[in-house]
This record gives structure tokens, C-alpha cells and sequence, in this order.
């Protein structure tokens, strides 16, 4: 298990959202199913699925700038959301993969599945802007 | 929402009533994520509708600012612009999202209502296109911008 040196924000948490897992250096987020992520009934909403993928991106953005011993804030720009399958009423996984790490910006790519990882039900393309620590920044 | 609302709503709706997007809302608002959002009708014309969330703790994604998590701003346009292709339609139909893009100009700030305008911009027999923004009481001042794809989904079950 990972140590969660960043916890998870009050939204993820009011959606049941844990840090399960760690893949090549990046958190694994877990949601399960439940009537306040549901969209058409027995199916997740796009929008939890979103928020998923979310918090999956920005705890992969805090990892990798952990990883360069970085404690810069992020501030995200934009999005953009694919949604391949339908979520069914099932627990569903994320994690983010941070293609590039620059000085300004982060380039993410999050995946959302539920049994097999190779079959995303959801993909998230991110742009975060990296900002300096306020005291540096004053 | 994948596979939006789907069947179910179809069957709640009034057959060859047009579309009611402040009905719709009121039904799709007692159940789910919309209902865990609160998720309020505002307003809608020919081609767009506008629903708002209000702000809250539990939907927050930086306990420092009190700004709005993202997807709060997804789910929003999500269910706005997805109801913009029904109000343009004139009917329910099936659909998914097939994808939906957001620029954030700025944080929706700790405290205030969030409101999200869809609207169906193109529609053919199979896509709806849609795009729409969010703002926190003054459309003139926007938050973010939305666009998107919907893709038919199946023929209505009544």
C-alpha cells in the first residue's frame, strides 16, 4: 500500500474515493458503485466517472512532483474526456499517467476500467499548470 | 452520464408531449449523481438549456480555496448539454456522451452557485454536437467553456 502523504480532497472522499494500489509510481484510485455516482440507473454517471479520473490525474501530478522533491501547487487548465464504455454497478479503478513533467506545465493521461485495465471505460486527457510555491512566488 | 439516463427517463416522460426540460430535470434531480449535486433547473430556449449547482464542502477539491472540484463542472455541463439536445429535438432520445472537452478560465470561488448553459449547436440523425459554458451568475463572465459529441444510442422504448 502507499503512504498518502496527499489526502484525498473532501470531493473524493464524499464519493467513497480511496487510494488502493500504486502502479509504476502512480496512485490507483477506487470508487464503488453507489446510487450518488449513478447516471441511468445501473449505470455510472459520466460526471463521477470524470471526477474519477480527476482525482486520479492530480494525485499522479502530486507523485511525480514529490518525485523531483517539488511542493508546487497545480492549477488545472483543461480537460478532455473519451467515454468508451459504460460503467456498470461495479467497483471502477483509475490512475494517471504523467506523459510529461515540465517546469509550467504537467501533460496527464488518466485511464478509468473496472475488471481488466486494458479495457478503460473512460480516458482523460489533462493540461496542469504548475504554480510556484506562494512564498517564492511573493 | 454514459448511456444517459437512458431507457428509464424515456418512460417517465410524457410520449408526444415535446420535451420539458424543467420536467426532466425534476426527474433525473431524485436519484443518483444529479441528485447528489442538487442539480437545478434555470432556464432553457429553443436550443440551450441552463441547470446550476450550488456550491458546497463535500464537492470541493481544495479544502485551501474551497474551489469547486472539476468534474463538479463536468457533470454540470454533462447534464446541460445533454438536455439542449432533447429541448433542440423537441423529444427524448437515448444517447452517451462521447466526449466532452473543458477549458477553465478560472476557479468557480469558494461559496458561490455554479451555473451551466448547454447548448446543441448541430444535430444529425446519429451526433448531437454541443457546446456551452459556466459562469457564476453573470453569463458574461464565464468560468469555463464546454464542447462535446453525443452519440444516438438506440431507438426510444415506450
Amino acid at each position: 500500500m502507499t503512504d498518502t502523504t496527499y489526502p484525498l480532497p473532501p470531493y473524493a472522499q464524499a464519493l467513497d474515493m480511496t487510494v488502493v494500489d500504486e502502479i509504476d509510481g502512480a496512485p490507483v484510485i477506487s470508487m464503488p458503485f453507489a446510487d450518488r455516482v449513478q447516471g441511468r440507473p445501473g449505470y455510472l454517471h459520466g460526471g463521477a466517472i470524470s471526477g474519477l479520473l480527476e482525482i486520479a490525474a492530480i494525485a499522479a501530478v502530486h507523485r511525480a512532483l514529490q518525485a523531483k522533491g517539488s511542493d508546487s501547487a497545480i492549477k488545472q487548465v483543461n480537460v478532455t474526456v473519451d467515454f468508451m464504455r459504460g460503467g456498470l454497478s461495479q467497483m471502477t479503478y483509475a490512475m494517471g499517467e504523467v506523459t510529461r513533467l515540465g517546469r509550467t506545465m504537467a501533460n496527464v493521461e488518466a485511464r478509468a476500467w473496472q475488471d481488466d485495465r486494458d479495457k478503460p471505460i473512460a480516458m482523460g486527457h489533462m493540461h496542469y499548470l504548475i504554480k510556484a510555491k506562494r512564498e517564492d512566488a511573493a | 452520464m454514459m448511456v444517459s439516463r437512458g431507457h428509464d427517463l424515456g418512460t417517465m416522460l410524457p410520449a408526444g408531449a415535446g420535451f420539458d426540460p424543467a420536467m426532466a430535470n425534476k426527474l433525473m434531480g431524485r436519484f443518483g449523481h444529479g441528485g447528489f449535486l442538487n442539480m437545478q433547473y434555470v432556464g432553457h430556449g429553443t436550443d440551450w438549456v441552463e441547470l446550476s449547482i450550488d456550491w458546497r464542502e463535500d464537492l470541493v477539491a481544495d479544502p485551501n480555496t474551497g474551489i469547486l472540484a472539476s468534474a463538479v463542472i463536468i457533470s454540470l455541463m454533462d447534464n446541460a448539454t445533454s438536455m439542449s439536445i432533447w429541448t433542440k429535438l423537441g423529444e427524448f432520445r437515448p444517447q452517451a456522451t462521447m466526449d466532452l472537452r473543458i477549458d477553465y478560465l478560472r476557479p468557480s470561488p469558494s461559496g458561490q452557485r455554479v451555473y451551466g448553459r448547454g447548448i446543441c449547436y448541430h444535430l444529425t440523425n446519429s451526433i448531437g454536437f454541443v457546446r456551452g459554458f459556466a459562469h457564476n451568475g453573470n453569463p458574461d463572465e464565464p468560468l469555463a467553456h464546454a464542447s462535446g459529441t453525443f452519440i444516438r444510442t438506440g431507438d426510444r422504448i415506450s
